[in-house]
């Protein structure tokens, strides 16, 4: 980056113009173009014949359709409520409280997140399910109670266990922006809480709740893994494309629904970024961070609300655990640590766990750097406005895209050796077709299947910044990568671990773009889980996904201990968590 | 980041590793199949031990999951061979272009019906797989319920809610049992009444052929309507499972490989496929699967009816094939629209 002293003014213009572009055309050959192929699928039948807007129509007159498209605002709409509202209390509670163990809380705010989503239905069928150990009331010792797991009741559990980690990171970020000195104004005004939460706490954070909305909305709409395994006779969206693709193979059919998925997403992006054009930045370098004062009653209720939070999901990891070392569930009850050896899964033994772990390291160092530099640039600075506007909008598409579309279209772009020219009998050599069958196909697929949360992440930070560090670096003549790399970087860094860690612990539990993807010389262990317990061998899955949330939960202490250092060297005030 | 994994990739002296070890000595080949994960160890210790030269690579996946691969990547095919894959996924694989004639050695070792007639056929058996009920003794009991022992029994109304089912649009062995209704009564309209009828009963349709029998393992369902070598493996592994045939037949598929076309076939993958319906494996396939393409001289495996060959209901694979759609339209039709959950 440091090229020889430079600060004349046209020439740092002119690189911003250039990274811009590049990141564009990055961001375009990683997101769009292999989306294209399989898009325009949706406008062909399956032997590629061009049919026009049939398949649309045909989808339309299908009435499992509408039904189809009801339970899915439904279930986008309830688990969107839940995941953001113990989102947010849980965030408010570890940013804006003084709750007691607030480490520990803190630690294991994602643990939700670190579990596979298999192992996620097994842990509630074992304790919800028909022969559950709370629908049984732990054996016949209690009454038992039947929540009816089968259908939007488990899905709406299973989504929420999913989402609202998601919320938690955007809403911890929001609301550790604050400045003491609103509190304090206010406090000698003599206002309520009530007041001050609903006129300083709550505008400070609109930004923030507005992306988790935005985000948890998306994720529950199109996610097809839940309601996969627990969704009984409750069709949604995503399980019709499954049905579509994997069942009959219809891609056709499949790529359209896929279109009719985006249509909420692109509403939401339209409404999010018209919000946004009211956002001024709340922060400026003369902020004061916010120092949460004991307040007995407050603390004790948070510390309950979310103990009860982690109750349920360390129970659920707990049962997974169990059925690890369990024989016959619920049969016969001995344990054993015979399936810890994978020694049955096709030979492959802890090879596909070494390949995850590495996979997931790939994507965390390189996913982090991309988009938090594409945040960067689309966030600071000012050239190029159209051009950064499609680069935000390309970046919030991912979220949107099902991992099973995702991993097709991958397919469907880079095994193409070349590409023909329209009308000209030519062909070029298809670079981006050497990744295929390498790590690199997972890592960037796992890059681009959760950019979205990342890069908004990223976003939020950065709008934390106050712009007056670009400009006064302007005025004094100082070339904007030195900027980024003296202060945009080290006051970004927990963000940037935190980014990091979200990329590793999702890059160890993805199947559905993975499954698609992988060669044949690198199992993965997301994989396998579903392989094995394909094969029948629940024992097995549930060993391997304990593993990977031991894993999960090693790098997320190694990014605690870091964090915590490198919180101490930079801005106190982007992380009171610390103080 | 995107220009650095790039630059990895282009490097041509990225590691290994990174490469999925390519550059080896051995000959290698890719394999797709459906075959399940803990049985392929056991069936290539032969071709091991006689072909050491050749590295066989596996990729396995369900059914659904490996014929969506194999048809995404028409354009560049990635596997040499499908080993073990429903005879109704080759069809549409051939259907597509994707499949390369090959007559194996060996070829007149295989049962007619589980061939593909032509000479030089597009797929080839080795077993077949059969619909069964997974009855839970110890649930049945505790809900009062007889064992079915046929599809009609299914209807009656004492199994309310009680069973599950593979759903035939997202699974092979759904569909399977499904087309096999339409074909084995009187008219298709009478497979249609007695679909309605096993409908009232039916508590979910699952999104996969085997997790009706492990839902019925685990005690979640009394019954689940899968296939036979599930049941019988269940059984084994001690969970409190009968393993019903039904008296009218089962359903069935055969369980096939095929030689994927492309610019270059590897002779190894011509190899394989001679083995793959060698006597020696097709022991090992008769030990898990009651009906195999090559006759053994295996006993029959635990829990399987006397006469399996007997229990095969009437199947037309290029009429379920043909007709597919329009069966699976139909049944959307009827039955996937009132999703309410009971």
């Amino acid at each position: 980056m440091y090229f020889k002293k430079n600060s004349n003014k046209s020439f740092n213009i002119l690189l911003l113009r250039i990274l811009i572009i590049f990141v564009f055309i990055l961001v375009s050959f990683f997101i769009i173009i292999p989306l294209l192929p399989l898009f325009l699928k949706s406008f062909s039948d399956n032997k590629n014949n061009f049919i026009g807007l049939e398949n649309f129509i045909n989808y339309i007159q299908n009435p499992s359709l509408t039904q189809s498209f009801i339970n899915s605002l439904k279930v986008a709409i309830t688990t969107t409520f839940f995941s953001v509202l113990i989102g947010f209390i849980y965030a408010y509670a570890l940013t804006r409280t003084r709750l007691p163990l607030k480490k520990f809380f803190n630690t294991f705010s994602l643990f939700s997140l670190y579990i596979p989503p298999l192992a996620v239905a097994i842990g509630l069928i074992y304790i919800f399910g028909k022969q559950g150990l709370i629908t049984q009331g732990f054996f016949g010792t209690i009454p038992g109670f039947d929540i009816n797991l089968y259908g939007f009741n488990g899905i709406i559990i299973g989504e929420i266990f999913y989402c609202f980690p998601q919320a938690l990171i955007i809403l911890v970020s929001a609301l550790n922006l604050s400045d003491q000195r609103l509190y304090e104004a206010a406090e000698s005004l003599k206002a309520s809480p009530l007041r001050k939460f609903l006129t300083i706490t709550l505008p400070n954070i609109k930004y923030g709740l507005m992306n988790s909305f935005f985000i948890c909305f998306i994720l529950s709409f199109t996610d097809f893994g839940v309601p996969k395994v627990v969704g009984g006779n409750f069709n949604v969206l995503a399980t019709d494309i499954y049905k579509q693709v994997v069942g009959q193979q219809n891609f056709a059919m499949g790529a359209t629904i896929s279109i009719y998925l985006l249509v909420p997403s692109i509403l939401a992006f339209l409404i999010d970024k018209n919000f946004q054009k009211n956002e001024a930045s709340l922060i400026s370098g003369k902020s004061i961070p916010f120092k949460p004062r004991k307040n007995l009653i407050v603390d004790s209720i948070m510390f309950i609300f979310c103990s009860l939070i982690l109750i349920l999901v360390i129970g659920v990891f707990s049962s997974i655990v169990l059925a690890s070392l369990i024989k016959i569930w619920p049969y016969d009850i001995s344990l054993s640590l015979q399936n810890f050896r994978f020694s049955n899964v096709a030979g492959n033994g802890y090879e596909p766990y070494f390949n995850t772990v590495f996979m997931s390291i790939y994507t965390a160092i390189f996913g982090t750097i991309f988009v938090f530099f594409t945040a960067y640039l689309v966030e600071k600075f000012k050239p190029l406005k159209k051009i950064r506007m499609l680069i935000y909008f390309f970046s919030t598409l991912p979220i949107a895209i099902p991992g099973l579309v995702l991993g097709l279209s991958y397919i469907l772009f880079f095994n193409k050796p070349s590409f023909s020219v329209p009308f000209l009998d030519f062909q070029i050599f298809n670079p981006f077709s050497l990744l295929y069958g390498t790590m690199g196909i997972l890592v960037l697929a796992n890059i681009i299947h959760f950019f979205t949360v990342c890069f908004i992440s990223a976003t939020t930070t950065l709008k934390q910044i106050d712009k007056e560090f670009e400009e006064v670096s302007e005025s004094l003549k100082v070339p904007f990568y030195k900027t980024f790399l003296r202060i945009t970087i080290p006051l970004s860094l927990p963000t940037i671990l935190e980014i990091g860690s979200y990329y590793f612990v999702n890059s160890m539990i993805t199947v559905s773009a993975i499954i698609f993807l992988y060669p044949a010389k690198i199992p993965v262990s997301s994989v396998s889980i579903v392989n094995m317990d394909d094969a029948g061998d629940t024992a097995s899955a549930a060993a391997m996904s304990t593993l990977i949330v031991l894993t999960s939960l090693f790098v997320r202490l190694i990014y605690e201990f870091t964090s915590r250092n490198v919180s101490k060297k930079s801005s106190v005030w982007i992380n009171p968590l610390e103080t | 980041m995107g220009a650095a994994v790039i630059g990895t990739a282009l490097a041509p002296s990225a590691n290994a590793w990174w490469w999925g070890k390519k550059g080896s000595e051995k000959a290698s080949i890719t394999v797709y199949t459906a075959l399940e994960d803990d049985q392929i160890p056991n069936y290539l210790k032969s071709f091991e031990r006689d072909y050491p030269n050749i590295e066989v690579n596996i990729v396995r996946d369900s059914t659904g999951i490996v014929t969506a691969k194999l048809l995404a990547e028409a354009e560049n095919p990635q596997a040499d061979v499908v080993w073990g894959l429903a005879a109704s996924s080759l069809l549409v694989a051939n259907d597509r272009g994707l499949i390369q004639g090959y007559a194996p050695k060996g070829l007149s070792n295989v049962k007619p019906s589980f061939r593909d007639p032509a000479k030089k056929p597009s797929w080839v058996g080795i077993d077949s797989w059969i619909s069964a009920f997974c009855v839970n003794k110890i649930e049945a009991q505790k809900n009062g319920l007889s064992i079915p022992k046929s599809w009609a029994d299914l209807t009656k109304p004492e199994y309310k809610g009680h069973i599950v089912m593979s759903n035939p649009a997202s699974s092979g062995t759904g569909y399977l049992s499904v087309a096999s209704r339409l074909q084995n009564l009187p008219s298709e309209e009478d497979g249609w009444n007695y679909l309605d009828a096993l409908h009232e009963n039916i508590a979910q349709y699952m999104h996969s052929g085997s997790k009706p029998c492990k839902a019925a393992g685990k005690g979640e369902y009394p019954i689940g309507v899968s296939f036979g070598y599930r049941a019988v493996k269940q059984v084994n592994m001690g969970q409190p499972i009968e393993a019903v045939f039904p008296k009218e037949g089962s359903g069935w598929d055969v369980e096939a490989n095929a030689l994927i076309k492309k610019d270059k076939i590897k002779p190894a993958a011509k190899t394989f496929l001679d083995w793959a319906i060698s006597p020696e494996v097709s022991r090992e396939y008769a030990k898990s699967f009651a009906i195999t393409a090559v006759e053994t001289d295996v006993p029959l495996p635990k829990g399987f009816p006397s006469n399996p060959e007997k229990q095969l209901a009437k199947n037309d694979l290029q009429w379920a094939a043909v007709n597919r759609e329009r069966i699976l339209a139909e049944w959307a039709k009827r039955y996937d629209g009132k999703s309410a959950p009971k």
